[in-house]
């Protein structure tokens, strides 16, 4: 599965197009990150707990899409967009859309 | 209670301080080394490429960084907030983690052998407080994020 931002995949061509394909994950921060955020928060600087559980929480949010766009039948998601949503207190929704489509 | 926190509080705006200023100083000698070397990786904005331009792979990288704010400088900018206008105490922090974000990602990039990024964007978001009443931001996320191509002539 090949996925990019970018409108079209560079130096291949787009022969079909499947439409939208979507994936999500709502996580929560762990206590003990909390506390440690909490600390954190008065001398300032990198929260790095958050910073993992945010890209480990992304990568699962684009392997449900790219399983969705597996399932249609597509090789590629083109123009893939990120959104991030506080749903709740202490948990953030990442989301990851894109395009399916077959290259060649 | 109350003289307890009249002395507590002083000497955590100064700590908060202190550890804020080091901090920032250590993070930007730091981020002038990586950006001297910026790992060799070209990293643009734009889309389209140059016709001669031969694409030979194509995958999306990232870059994320969360951080915040220490407290005396919350409190400053908290005070600044009631005249309005430009509060300069947020500015650098944020300007350091797009800074970190995009080596991060060009580092990615690097990692696995490509030498160009294109349409890179950068995006912000703000997390919630995990404290029940909702005050205090828990941290500000910065994402870089483009496609990190791989050249079989020209430019690389």
């Amino acid at each position: 599965m090949i996925i990019s931002n970018t409108q079209e995949i560079p130096g291949k061509s787009i022969v079909e197009f499947f439409g939208a394909v979507s994936g999500s994950t709502v996580r929560a921060k762990h206590i003990s990150r909390d506390i440690m955020a909490g600390l954190k928060n008065v001398i300032g600087g990198e929260l790095t707990g958050y910073t993992e559980l945010l890209s480990e929480a992304r990568g699962e949010a684009i392997r449900r899409m790219s399983g969705q766009a597996e399932d249609m039948g597509a090789n590629a998601i083109v123009n893939v967009r990120f959104a991030t949503s506080s749903v709740a207190q202490g948990a953030a929704e990442l989301f990851a859309y894109g395009t399916a489509v077959t290259v060649e | 209670m109350e003289i307890l926190s009249l002395v507590v509080t002083p000497v955590i705006l100064l700590g908060a301080w202190i550890s804020g200023a080091i901090l920032e100083r250590r993070h930007l000698k730091n981020l002038l080394l990586l950006e001297g070397g910026s790992r060799g990786v070209l990293a643009v904005t734009i889309e389209d490429l140059p016709e001669d331009w031969h694409v030979e792979a194509c995958e999306m990288v990232m870059g994320n960084v969360v951080i915040s704010q220490d407290y005396f400088k919350r409190v400053v900018a908290s005070i600044k907030g009631i005249f309005g206008g430009n509060i300069g105490v947020l500015e650098p922090l944020l300007e350091r983690a797009r800074r970190e974000a995009l080596l991060r990602m060009k580092g990615v990039a690097h990692a696995r052998g490509y030498g160009t990024i294109i349409n890179v964007r950068i995006e912000t978001s703000t997390l919630a407080s995990a404290r029940r009443d909702g005050k205090g931001t828990a941290g500000v996320e910065i994402l870089a994020f483009g496609a990190a191509i791989a050249l079989s002539s020209g430019r690389g």
